[in-house]
C-alpha cells in the first residue's frame, strides 16, 4: 500500500499535477497518501514562481554551489535581470555536491559547480566532473595562477589567510613570516584554528610546495609546541581568544577579521602581511567551472564570464569582504584600509594536489 | 494464534520493505570494502585511531550514563510525584529536543571559554593565571551531549512509568519496601525496555553527531570519517570507517538484547492514579532540579538565540522565510506520518508472529540512525542515482521516454531518506508501547471474530496513542532539524529552516543563523505540548 502511494507520487511528478486521490477507498491510509501528494504537488507546482514568456524561451542554468545562498543569490538575480536567463541552484558542502555530480553522470541537471578552495576545484577536475572552457574573456579576466592550467575552472574571488595580532601585546616589528611563528619566542602565545578546516590544509599544502615537506613539518611542529590552548573550531573564536588575552597571535582569513571589525570598530586587533620578503601572503580562491555533462554549456559559460566581469566582481568581493579575482577591479574601501600586500603566486592547484600530504603532515605533528 | 500462510506473507511486507530501504545505503557502504583504502588506514592507525577510539568510547559511556541518570530521574519525578511547578516542568523538560545540538555546544563554548563572560569574571576574581576548566575537554562534550539527548530517555521512561499504574507500587510498599526500594525493584525493571530504547537512541545519535564535536573540536570516530572524505578526498575510506561504526552499533544492540533476556513486560491498562505529593524541602529540591535542567538545556540556549536575533535584526524575515517554514513542516509532517505507519506495521507484524525478541531484520531496519548524517545521505544518494541510471532510465528508454533523473532530487527520494534515517526513532516508542499491551486483548478480539486489521485499528491504536504520538513528535522534530540528507537530496527551491541554519553557520555567521534556529525551536513547542497533554489525559 505504501509502495502504491509512492508510485502514485512519482507518477504525479511525471505527469505534472495529476490527481492521485481519486478512487482510493481504504480509509486509514488516506492521510498518508494525502501527505505525499500534497508534498509532491507542491514540488511540482508550488515553487516555480512567476514564469513569463520571455524567460521561458531562454535556457535555465543550473548551479551546484557550496557558496551560500546569501552570497550567490543577489548575483544570479542580477544576471537574470540582464540576460533574461533564469538561474536555479542548490547549495551544500563541496564534498557531497561532487559525489552527487559523479553519481549522476550524464543525467545530471547541473551546468556549473561553484565552490570555495582551490583544493576542491582541483579535486573536481581530477574526478572528471568539469569540462575545458576556452574563453578569451575569462583568460583576460582571471590571472594565470588563479585558474586551472586546462581551463577546467576559474577563480571568482581571492581570500588572504594572514597573521592577526593583538595591538596591545605585540609590536608588528616582532612579526615576519608564517614560519617565524614556530620560534620559541611565541611559546604559549599562539592560537590556531583546527587542522580539519580546509583553509589550514591549503596553507600547509602550499608551504610544502614552497619549503618542502621536511621543513614544513618542522614549522608545523613548532606551531603546535607554541599553542596557548587547543585549536579552535573557527577563526572568530581564535580572534576572540586574542582579545581576551589567552594568546597574542593567530592565522585567519581576512574577511573574518573584517566582520569582527565591522561589528566592533575599536577591537584591539590588526592584520599583518607576512613573508613580504619572499613568497608573499598565502591566498586561496573561490571559483567555478562548467560541468562535463552540462545541458546548457554555452549559457553557463556566459554566466561564468559575467561573474568574472567588473560588476559581478565588485559585488562578489564586497558581499564578503574578499579580493576580486579580476585584477582590474578595485577592492572595497574597507578591505583597502587593511593595506596592500604581495600575494603568493604559487598556482593554487598545489593546494589540491598536496592536500592529502598536508593533512597527514598535520596529523603527524599532532595538530588537531 | 495461527495466521494463514497468505496472511503471514502479507504481514512480512512492511518488514521486507523497510529492510530493503535500509539495505540500499548500507550495501553501498559495505561494498566500499571492494577497494580497501589501505593507505588511509595505515595513516590513521599510525597517527590517531587509538585516541579517536578512546575518545569515542569515553563519549559513549559518559553520555550513556548521563542520559540514563538524568532521563530516568526526571521521568520518575514528573510521572509519579507532585511538586510545585510540575505541570509546567513535565512538558518543558521535552523542549531541549528542539534545540539543535550545535546551538547548545556553541552556547557552552561561548559561556565557558576563556574569552567568555564566566572566564573573564573568573580571572577578575582569581587573577589572570588562575586555572579555568575548558569545555572542550571530554567532560564538557559529555555534558553538552547529555543535556541535548536526555529527552529521548525522559520521554520513553515517563510514558512507561505512567502506564505502570500505582497498584504495583502500592503492593510493594505494603510488603514493606521503602519508596526507593520499590522504585529500584518494581518500577525500574518494568520500565527497562522503554529506558533501553531511549538510551539506544541517544547513543546512536552520539555516535553519529558531528555538530557538537565540530564546534568543540573534539576528535571522535565521526571526525575521522569526515577527515577521510574532505581531507583525503577519499569517500571509499570514509565509507569503510562508517561500516565499522555500523558494526559497533550492531554489537551494542546485541548486548542490549542479551541483557534484557526473555523478560516480558505486560501491564494493566492505564488507571486513574494519584501522585505522591512531595512536601517541604523535598518538593523544592525536585522543582529546583527539574528547573535547573530546563534552564541549562533550553532557557539559556534560547536566550542566547534571542540575543543573537536582536543583535542581527530581522533582515532575513521576508516572504521567502515563510516558504522555508512551509517546506519544513511539509517535509517533517509527511515523513513523520509515513515513518510511524511503517514502524507500527513492522512492530505489529513482529507481535503477530508471537516473538518477543527482535529479529535481525527489525534490527537492521533501525541501523540508519547510527550512521553519521552526511555518510548516510551520500550513500542513499549513490543508491538512488544507481537506480536512476541502471533501472529507471533503461526502462524509460524502452518506453521511448527521455532520459532524466526521477529519484535523485525528487521529493519522494528525500522522504524515503528521512524514513531510512529515522525509522528506529519511531520504532522505539511504538514497539515499547506495544510490548506493554497484553496479548489477551488481541486473543479476545480474535476469538470474537475480528480480523487482524480490525484488531489493529480498534484495539491497539487507541491503547497505543501515547506511543504513536511520541513517535510522531520525535520524527517530526528530528526531520525538521535534519541537515545533510535535506541538503543533498532536496529538489531545487526546497530549502528548509535547517538548510538556512547550515548556510549561515558554515560561513561562521552564528548570529544570522539564530533566526531560523529560533524559529525551528518555536515550531517544535506546540507539538511537544500537545503530546504531553495527551499522554496525561488518556
Amino acid at each position: 500500500m505504501f509502495e502504491a502511494g509512492l508510485v502514485a507520487a512519482t507518477s504525479a511528478v511525471q505527469n505534472g499535477c495529476a490527481r492521485v486521490l481519486g478512487g482510493v477507498k481504504v480509509r486509514w491510509y488516506r492521510p498518508l497518501l494525502m501527505a505525499i501528494s500534497v508534498a509532491v504537488g507542491l514540488s511540482g507546482c508550488g515553487d516555480a514562481g512567476p514564469v513569463n514568456k520571455e524567460a521561458f524561451a531562454k535556457p535555465t542554468i543550473t548551479v551546484y554551489s557550496s557558496r551560500k545562498e546569501h552570497l550567490v543569490k543577489p548575483l544570479f538575480e542580477q544576471f537574470t535581470a540582464e540576460t533574461g536567463m533564469p538561474v536555479r541552484y542548490v547549495t551544500d558542502k563541496a564534498g557531497p555536491l561532487m559525489a552527487r555530480l559523479q553519481a549522476e553522470g550524464e543525467t545530471t541537471p547541473a551546468d556549473m559547480l561553484m565552490t570555495v578552495d582551490a583544493g576542491n576545484l582541483w579535486q573536481a577536475s581530477q574526478m572528471g566532473l568539469l569540462q575545458t572552457v576556452n574563453s578569451e574573456t575569462l583568460n583576460s579576466h582571471v590571472p594565470v595562477h588563479l585558474r586551472s592550467a586546462t581551463g577546467d575552472w576559474y577563480a571568482l574571488s581571492v581570500r588572504a589567510r594572514t597573521i592577526v595580532y593583538s595591538t596591545e601585546r605585540v609590536k608588528p616589528a616582532d612579526l615576519s613570516t608564517y614560519e617565524a611563528l614556530a620560534d620559541s619566542d611565541w611559546q604559549g602565545r599562539l592560537c590556531l584554528r583546527t587542522s580539519k578546516k580546509v583553509y589550514n590544509q591549503s596553507l600547509v599544502a602550499t608551504m610544502i610546495q614552497s619549503l618542502g615537506e621536511e621543513k614544513t613539518e618542522q614549522v608545523v611542529r613548532g606551531w603546535v609546541a607554541n599553542l596557548a590552548t587547543a585549536p579552535f573550531s573557527n577563526d572568530t573564536s581564535t580572534m576572540e581568544a586574542i582579545v581576551a588575552g589567552q594568546c597574542d597571535v593567530s592565522i585567519v582569513n581576512t574577511y573574518y577579521y573584517g566582520r569582527l571589525k565591522k561589528a566592533k570598530a575599536d577591537i584591539p586587533l590588526a592584520l599583518f602581511w607576512p613573508n613580504q620578503e619572499d613568497r608573499g601572503v598565502h591566498v586561496n580562491i573561490s571559483g567555478a567551472g562548467i560541468t562535463r555533462h552540462a545541458k546548457q554549456p554555452a549559457a553557463a559559460q556566459q554566466l561564468l564570464e559575467w561573474l568574472s566581469g567588473p560588476q559581478a566582481q565588485r559585488q562578489l568581493a564586497e558581499l564578503n569582504q574578499e579580493y576580486p579575482a579580476n585584477p582590474l577591479i578595485k577592492v572595497s574601501e574597507e578591505v583597502a584600509a587593511w593595506g596592500e600586500f604581495k600575494a603568493d603566486t604559487v598556482n593554487v592547484e598545489a593546494a589540491g594536489s598536496l592536500q592529502a600530504s598536508a593533512v597527514k603532515l598535520m596529523d603527524r605533528a599532532d595538530f588537531r | 494464534m495461527k495466521l494463514t500462510l497468505r496472511q503471514q506473507w502479507l504481514w512480512q511486507l512492511p518488514v521486507g520493505l523497510m529492510v530493503g530501504l535500509v539495505l540500499l545505503p548500507v550495501s553501498v557502504i559495505l561494498l566500499s570494502w571492494g577497494d580497501a583504502q589501505t593507505e588511509v588506514w595505515a595513516h590513521l592507525i599510525e597517527t590517531q585511531l587509538g585516541r579517536l577510539l578512546q575518545n569515542t568510547v569515553l563519549l559513549v559511556m559518559g553520555v550513556g550514563l548521563g542520559v540514563t541518570l538524568l532521563g530516568v530521574s526526571l521521568a520518575w519525578l514528573t510521572a509519579v510525584c507532585d511538586f510545585p511547578g510540575r505541570r509546567w516542568l513535565e512538558w518543558s523538560l521535552m523542549l531541549p529536543l528542539a534545540v539543535p545540538t550545535y546551538v547548545v555546544a556553541f552556547v557552552a563554548l561561548g559561556l565557558f571559554s576563556y574569552s567568555g563572560p564566566l572566564g573573564n569574571q573568573w580571572r577578575s576574581w582569581f587573577g589572570a593565571e588562575a586555572w579555568f576548566p575548558d569545555v572542550r575537554h571530554s567532560l564538557g562534550v559529555v555534558l553538552v551531549m547529555t543535556l541535548v539527548l536526555y529527552p529521548y530517555v525522559y520521554m520513553l521512561a515517563r510514558s512507561a512509568f505512567l502506564a505502570q499504574g500505582r497498584e504495583l507500587m502500592d503492593a510493594s510498599r505494603l510488603l514493606g519496601h521503602g519508596p526507593w526500594d520499590s522504585f529500584l525493584r518494581v518500577a525500574l525493571p518494568m520500565a527497562r525496555p522503554a529506558i533501553a530504547a531511549g538510551v539506544a537512541l541517544a547513543l546512536m545519535e552520539t555516535l553519529a553527531d558531528f555538530g557538537a564535536v565540530a564546534v568543540l573540536n573534539f576528535d571522535t570516530f565521526t571526525t575521522a570519517i569526515y577527515k577521510s572524505w574532505f581531507g583525503f578526498f577519499n569517500l571509499g575510506a570514509a565509507a569503510q570507517l562508517a561500516s565499522l561504526l555500523l558494526l559497533f552499533v550492531g554489537l551494542a544492540l546485541l548486548v542490549e538484547q542479551r541483557a534484557r533476556g526473555s523478560a516480558r513486560f505486560h501491564q494493566h491498562p492505564r488507571q486513574e492514579r494519584e501522585s505522591y505529593r512531595l512536601r517541604g524541602w523535598r518538593a523544592w529540591l525536585a522543582t529546583g532540579y527539574c528547573g535547573a535542567v530546563v534552564g541549562l538545556a533550553f532557557v539559556i540556549p534560547v536566550v542566547q538565540l534571542v540575543i543573537w536575533v536582536a543583535d542581527s535584526g530581522v533582515q532575513d524575515l521576508n516572504p521567502r522565510f515563510g516558504r522555508l517554514i512551509g517546506h519544513t513542516f511539509t517535509l517533517g509532517g509527511s515523513a513523520a506520518v509515513l515513518t510511524v505507519v511503517l514502524a507500527l506495521l513492522v512492530a505489529y507484524a513482529q507481535r503477530l508472529n508471537g516473538r518477543h525478541q527482535l529479529s535481525g531484520a527489525e534490527r537492521l531496519a533501525g541501523m540508519g540512525y547510527a550512521l553519521p548524517g552526511s555518510v548516510l545521505a551520500v550513500a542513499i544518494m549513490l543508491a538512488f542515482a544507481f537506480l536512476d541510471r541502471e533501472l529507471i532510465n533503461p526502462l524509460r528508454q524502452s518506453l521511448g521516454l527521455a532520459q532524466t533523473q526521477l529519484l535523485v532530487g525528487s521529493l519522494a527520494a528525500l522522504v524515503l531518506a528521512y524514513i531510512i534515517r529515522f525509522f528506529s526513532v519511531a520504532f522505539g516508542p511504538v514497539h515499547s508501547g506495544l510490548e506493554r499491551i497484553r496479548p489477551s486483548f488481541q486473543e479476545a478480539a480474535l476469538t470474537l471474530g475480528a480480523t487482524q486489521s480490525r484488531v489493529l485499528r480498534q484495539v491497539y491504536l487507541p491503547l497505543l496513542t501515547p506511543g504513536l504520538l511520541t513517535a510522531l513528535l520525535l520524527v517530526l522534530v528530528d526531520v525538521m532539524k535534519e541537515m545533510p540528507a535535506t541538503l543533498l537530496l532536496r529538489p531545487f527551491g526546497w530549502d528548509t529552516l535547517a538548510v538556512r541554519v547550515y548556510e549561515m553557520t558554515s560561513e561562521g555567521e552564528w548570529q544570522r543563523a539564530a533566526l531560523p534556529a529560533l524559529t525551528l525551536v518555536l515550531l517544535s513547542i506546540p507539538p511537544v505540548i500537545v503530546m504531553i497533554r495527551r499522554s496525561r489525559l488518556d
